[in-house]
């Protein structure tokens, strides 16, 4: 068997069982790059588009649960008010084309540096769910993704749901790049505000090998917030920002320095901050 | 580049500076590692409302070049072989795809819409005879793509603004009209069925 079309979960993990070395293929929009490219040659394929529970998804007030083969250009159109920065960040992916074709579990299991959804996964505290004959394990999205390109997913098992904790408050996904569309992010930010936890949480993309959070900024700027008026200071802002930059680790590649990257990185955290929360002068 | 056969794979892109550009693409040569491609055993495609039969294709085949060349349907463009040029979109169970990052086994129990089967026969269609009035046929190596995508758009959200347009259409590149004749076109298009139903 060189392909298996499994439409129900448990066929899936069955044929990627019964198929060692067997590529799973979600959009392809990652993978066809690298075999037309002559970099990545499969041998056997298991197709997990047909796959039912991977296109659902759930909204309920305790979690949002996305399958993992839910398009960016579903994400878009469904998850707006549920999830707004991940809304956001599915909007801004490659073209309509890509949109159409590419997934959430496929931009995980890529894991690239500049995959537009990671940051904000990283942000909400995601998890991720995996199966195998082995059974289901849930991982924390921050120790999945293990460096450039690299996750702790083992062989034989299949990405299935994305699992997003809640959070009342504003959300903001901000990216930069030379042209709105069909861009690789040089530095992405995204921002989520909890009002009742009384926390901001950050996540950068493009500036490190996996997705960062600026754990000092954070705690800084949730310090300095009004939690009853949802004020901050001019000042707090700017100081943000700076702990912004210390906290990104970018490299200097054909697309970006690294200095331009983190100067990049923390205008649009501060700018996340300030769409989020009102700037007072005082 | 086009003066390639499809299947010869253009320069590795730089995403990856540490490895060599590679020749390996296609199914008559080898893997990184030396091994023989898996050729798959004969699936069928259905296609413009017409069941194909595809035997021989390699399991890495891209629906791209399964539908030039192993259907005959060079309608569909190939150009960057990596989702950022639009030049060989098709609908796939009605949604606009790069067809060159579809693998063409998953395109397997999908329909596939190309733009000859778009193309009304011994005719052009109305997105396809305004691009030509407009002028937003030029060197017509990116037309297909735009005439699939701006199908899709126009089925979808008839009524969409100027902005809708250009957003719709910004995973297709044209090197030679600047967009203006594109954009015009599809205006026009929407100016005539919006009559035509009036």
């Amino acid at each position: 068997m060189s392909v298996a079309w499994p439409t129900r979960l448990d066929e899936a993990v069955d044929a990627a069982a019964a198929t060692p070395g067997a590529t799973l293929l979600a959009g392809g929009t990652d993978l066809a790059v690298e075999v037309n490219a002559g970099r990545r040659r499969p041998v056997a394929v298991v197709a997990l588009r047909r796959v039912r529970e991977l296109g659902e998804v759930q909204i309920t007030p305790a979690e949002v649960v996305l399958g993992a083969g839910m398009t960016f250009s579903a994400i878009a159109a469904e998850l707006a008010a549920a999830v707004p920065a991940l809304a956001a960040a599915a909007r801004t992916v490659g073209s309509p084309q890509i949109r159409n074709a590419g997934t959430v579990g496929g931009n995980i299991a890529t894991a690239s540096p500049a995959g537009d959804t990671l940051p904000v996964l990283a942000a909400l505290d995601a998890s991720v769910e995996l199966s195998s004959t082995a059974g289901t394990r849930t991982v924390p999205l921050r120790e999945l993704i293990t460096g450039v390109k690299c996750t702790a997913i083992r062989p034989g098992e299949v990405l299935v749901r994305v699992r997003v904790p809640p959070a009342r408050g504003a959300q903001q996904f901000l990216k930069v790049g030379t042209r709105n569309a069909m861009v690789i992010a040089l530095a992405s930010a995204a921002l989520v505000v909890d009002e009742e936890r009384r926390t901001v949480a950050c996540g950068l993309g493009s500036v490190g090998p996996v997705p960062v959070r600026p754990v000092e900024a954070e705690a800084f700027i949730a310090g300095e917030i009004d939690w009853g008026r949802l004020t901050v200071p001019e000042a707090a802002v700017a100081r943000f920002a700076e702990l912004v930059a210390g906290a990104a680790r970018p490299i200097t590649d054909h697309r970006a320095t690294a200095e331009y990257r983190r100067h990049a990185v923390a205008v649009l955290a501060g700018r996340a901050l300030r769409r989020s929360i009102d700037v007072i002068s005082a | 580049m086009s003066s390639q056969p499809d299947r010869m794979p253009q320069q590795a892109p730089s995403e990856t500076p540490g490895q060599p550009s590679t020749d390996v693409s296609g199914r008559a040569a080898s893997g990184p590692t030396g091994e023989a491609p898996v050729v798959v055993a004969p699936y069928e495609l259905s296609v413009n409302g017409v069941v194909r039969r595809v035997v021989g294709a390699w399991v890495g085949d891209s629906l791209l070049n399964v539908l030039r060349d192993d259907l005959g349907l060079l309608g569909t463009k190939g150009a960057c072989e990596q989702g950022e040029c639009g030049s060989c979109s098709v609908l796939l169970d009605g949604s606009v795809v790069c067809s060159c990052c579809v693998l063409a086994v998953d395109a397997v129990g999908a329909e596939v819409t190309t733009v000859e089967g778009l193309t009304p026969p011994g005719g052009l269609s109305d997105i396809q005879q305004a691009l030509v009035a407009a002028g937003g046929v030029q060197c017509g190596f990116c037309t297909p793509g735009f005439v699939v995508a701006i199908h899709d758009l126009l089925s979808t959200r008839p009524d969409a603004t100027e902005l809708d347009v250009r957003e719709a259409l910004s995973g297709n590149l044209c090197r030679c009209t600047g967009y203006g004749r594109i954009i015009e076109a599809v205006r026009t298009v929407q100016r005539e069925r919006e009559a035509a139903d009036g």
